[in-house]
């Protein structure tokens, strides 16, 4: 991998390039274009965020004032409650963080920044998101059939999930998880290209240290998901059995094991955080360098320490068992690797914070959205560790300091980083420019409610209350008066923050329709995105000026140069340091 | 409070802001370990903000003024990487060993000779409680078999037997931080031992489907006394006269 990659693409121009592709609506539906593909995925998992957001919506007003007639939807019955937070988490996790930060900016990213005119395998890639559309029609259809949709929550255990008997959602399950199985084949094939693409499709000069942050970390989140999805895959496939043909894999009555689930679940659950942390992060180490023109702290550290979180999120997955049943003793080893991946994580956020030393730093929206990030994955991080220590997770675990604990998590990766990669890219997706004084509204009506929702519910978790318990009025130490106010402190928050939302919508419809026009290279950047037309063109550079690499991707502010960036296809021709 | 020591009271924080109360013997260990993470994660958690944030105003861009260019090898600035992310690790050696602590009472080391043993069993969607009756003793005749309603006596040492008939279930007494799950096709053992007598609540903390918002339980904590005379109360009648032999082959 050290050595210059072998140029498989360059030179002789792709046959798919010669004629452009199919056009008008067929572009979209059998476009092999990885930009397009990466906008599919997008508007796909913008849409379902929407949905997810509503079903938040749903149970939020609830749980605030239970038995409410809740607006756009109604009364909301026990099992409803349960079906529209199992569905919430699930469309969340799969439908928007895995689409919108892998597959789309994993689709746009990687060929443009290594400097290739697509994806190793653009038809591959083609199928990957037809598979993904098709999962989102099985998901979408689970919730409306017969019976309503899954209401086992997002780790859908069993027995529960098992036996119609006990969920009564016969289609819903079934349904859910063949949704959720086609979701998985999807990302899979996804995996293949944005890894080999990174291995064979770099420019000229190239090395593997050359190559941004973020496509390291969507390759290596890439990696990740797809070592952990095969026992899950072989698991849902049994869970699938046991529901249609009677098979008792996870059926302590016929010799099967609940238990297994929960491994081959959380041995893919626990690295799947990290398959949707890491290009995440990627992300905003890309901003971070951007606007404080500075190089990356450390650009080795930084890539082994990601291969180091990497293997360990393979050994913390028990974690998410310690009072499950297992054995006691197992605990010990999971308190212990769990904390361990402290270290890595504590050490990529001291690089981050230390990359912003003598910088000179513009807080302009996509910034904003960057060191956010850092400021609230922080505490998502740090609550962790009440988590990972066996002895506290007795009394944390389910209640609502593990749900505000992830959500510190989840928020920051899915949906901050999301705006932070939107709102940084969006000019060289969109070729306008974004309003900026309706970025930054958006900002802080996100980030201060978002703080407002999940703050008071450490404090109910710390409190004693548990998740996924539809009304708490039947519980006489959890129907006090200001646990009461919490919860609907909690709600309010939300709704704001949900109503901060369509000032993104229409700022990206006026920016769309009316914005400044973007020039190449807007931010004065200095990955190869930025040196070809915004937005780039099929085949992304003309097949004659494919661009060639010199340096690393972050030569901000490099003494003795007037300008303080320095891109990766600049010639260095005035002796300047570096070469 | 004041015959306890420092880190006792350090232990009922939580009880004495009036969040949680400490109901068992061990809750006040849990919750001396919560504490110690919210102080080493706290003094961490603020000064990274701190430095953060302090960054973010002192280096905003200044006409005139070029951002350093620093690669992260200068030996000078990499220590201020290094030593902090070797104290992270002693942090986190040091929670290992306290957690190790909390966790060996509660679910490792079993009381021995318990006072009593209960069985508990979770079914969609209500607890059912198997009490000795005036026997003592479990899997008699004179058990007292109850529906959401768990009477113990204060202060003394209960094993239970954890059971489930349908799916997985929790049985979590936040009062006693005491929380296991259930599960159809095993029986899991566990203890605890109350300090304070009273009502409290139960909640089914793993989703067991349709009814699992519901699925509420009262513990009834009681002195000696009262307890002694809701046992005599609720032994079963036809039971009453075997009481004290137990039922051979049961045990």
């Amino acid at each position: 991998m050290v050595e210059p990659a072998v140029d498989l693409t360059h030179g002789h121009p792709h046959e798919d390039h010669a004629h452009h592709g199919p056009q008008g609506i067929m572009k979209y539906l059998w476009s092999t274009d990885h930009k397009v593909i990466a906008m599919q995925y997008m508007f796909t998992g913008m849409f379902m965020a929407l949905i997810g957001g509503f079903m938040a919506y749903v149970f939020r007003m609830q749980l605030a004032f239970p038995g409410m007639n809740v607006p756009g939807f109604g009364m909301v019955s026990p099992g409803e409650y349960n079906a529209l937070v199992t569905n919430h988490g699930t469309i969340m996790i799969f439908w928007v963080a895995m689409p919108v930060l892998l597959a789309a900016f994993g689709n746009y990213l990687i060929p443009l920044m290594v400097g290739a005119d697509d994806m190793v395998f653009p038809k591959v890639n083609r199928l990957s998101y037809q598979i993904f559309f098709l999962s989102t029609v099985v998901i979408l259809a689970s919730l409306v059939v017969e019976g309503g949709g899954f209401a086992g929550a997002w780790t859908a255990y069993p027995p529960l999930s098992a036996d119609e008997t006990y969920n009564l959602t016969p289609l819903g399950s079934t349904l859910w998880l063949v949704g959720v199985g086609l979701e998985f084949v999807a990302f899979l094939l996804g995996g293949i290209n944005f890894i080999t693409t990174l291995m064979n499709s770099r420019a000229p000069g190239m090395r593997a240290f050359d190559v941004p942050i973020v496509v390291w970390m969507i390759v290596v989140a890439s990696i990740l998901f797809m070592l952990s999805v095969g026992p899950l895959l072989a698991g849902a496939i049994m869970l699938l059995f046991d529901q249609t043909i009677g098979t008792g894999f996870f059926n302590p009555a016929t010799g099967g094991d609940p238990i297994l689930w929960q491994h081959l679940f959380w041995f893919f659950g626990h690295p799947e955080v990290y398959v949707v942390l890491l290009p995440a992060m990627g992300v905003v180490i890309e901003i971070i360098t951007t606007f404080a023109r500075k190089k990356v702290f450390a650009y080795r550290t930084v890539i082994f320490t990601v291969v180091a979180i990497g293997v360990l999120s393979f050994f913390v997955w028990a974690h998410h068992q310690f009072i499950a049943g297992i054995d006691p003793r197992m605990a010990n080893i999971f308190t212990i690797t769990t904390l361990l991946i402290s270290v890595p994580m504590a050490e990529l956020c001291f690089v981050y914070i230390a990359t912003l030393y003598r910088g000179s730093i513009t807080l302009s929206t996509p910034m904003l959205w960057a060191l956010a990030f850092v400021a609230e994955f922080l505490i998502g991080g740090v609550t962790g560790i009440f988590l990972g220590a066996a002895g506290a997770d007795v009394y944390f675990h389910d209640t609502y300091f593990v749900l505000a604990h992830f959500h510190y998590t989840f928020f920051p990766i899915a949906i901050i980083g999301t705006f932070a990669a939107f709102t940084y890219w969006f000019p060289k997706m969109f070729g306008k420019m974004m309003d900026e004084r309706l970025g930054k509204w958006h900002f802080w009506l996100t980030i201060i409610p978002f703080n407002m929702i999940f703050i008071p519910l450490f404090v109910l978790g710390m409190g004693g209350q548990h998740r996924r318990i539809y009304n708490y009025e039947h519980f006489p130490e959890l129907a006090i008066p200001w646990f009461q106010d919490m919860r609907q402190l909690a709600t309010y928050s939300l709704l704001i923050m949900l109503g901060a939302q369509f000032i993104f919508f229409y700022n990206c419809f006026k920016s769309w329709r009316s914005g400044a026009r973007a020039s190449r290279n807007p931010w004065k950047a200095n990955s190869l995105e930025w040196t070809t037309e915004s937005p780039p063109p099929h085949g992304n550079w003309h097949p004659d000026d494919m661009p060639v690499v010199y340096r690393g991707p972050y030569e901000y502010s490099v003494p003795d140069r007037e300008d303080d960036y320095w891109p990766q296809n600049e010639p260095a021709l005035k002796g300047g340091p570096g070469e | 409070m004041n015959d306890m020591s420092f880190l006792e009271r350090v232990g009922h924080y939580f009880d004495e802001i009036g969040l949680i109360r400490i109901g068992s013997t061990y809750a006040a260990d849990i919750d001396f370990l919560i504490i110690l993470v919210l102080v080493v994660v706290g003094v961490w958690f603020l000064l990274a903000e701190y430095i953060f944030i302090h960054f973010i105003l002192k280096y905003r861009a200044k006409p005139g003024r070029k951002a350093d260019y620093i690669t992260g090898k200068e030996k000078h600035l990499k220590r201020w990487i290094t030593i902090p992310h070797l104290m992270v690790l002693a942090f986190d050696v040091l929670i290992v060993v306290v957690s190790f602590q909390v966790w060996h009472k509660i679910k490792m080391d079993l009381p021995e000779n318990p006072d009593a043993v209960l069985r508990i069993t979770g079914q969609q969607w209500a607890w059912t409680f198997q009490h000795p009756g005036v026997d003592g003793e479990l899997d008699t005749a004179d058990d007292i078999f109850t529906v959401d309603e768990l009477h113990v006596e204060n202060e003394k040492t209960y094993h239970f037997k954890l059971e489930a008939t349908d799916v997985l279930h929790s049985f979590s007494v936040p009062v006693w931080r005491l929380k296991q799950d259930a599960i159809p096709g095993r029986s899991i053992t566990g203890w605890f031992q109350p300090t304070i007598t009273g009502e409290f609540d139960v909640q089914c903390a793993e989703i067991c489907g349709f009814g699992h918002g519901v699925m509420a339980a009262r513990v009834m904590v009681e002195d000696a006394e009262t307890h002694a005379s809701w046992v005599a109360a609720n032994t079963p009648v036809a039971a009453a006269p075997a009481a004290g032999q137990a039922t051979p082959g049961t045990q």
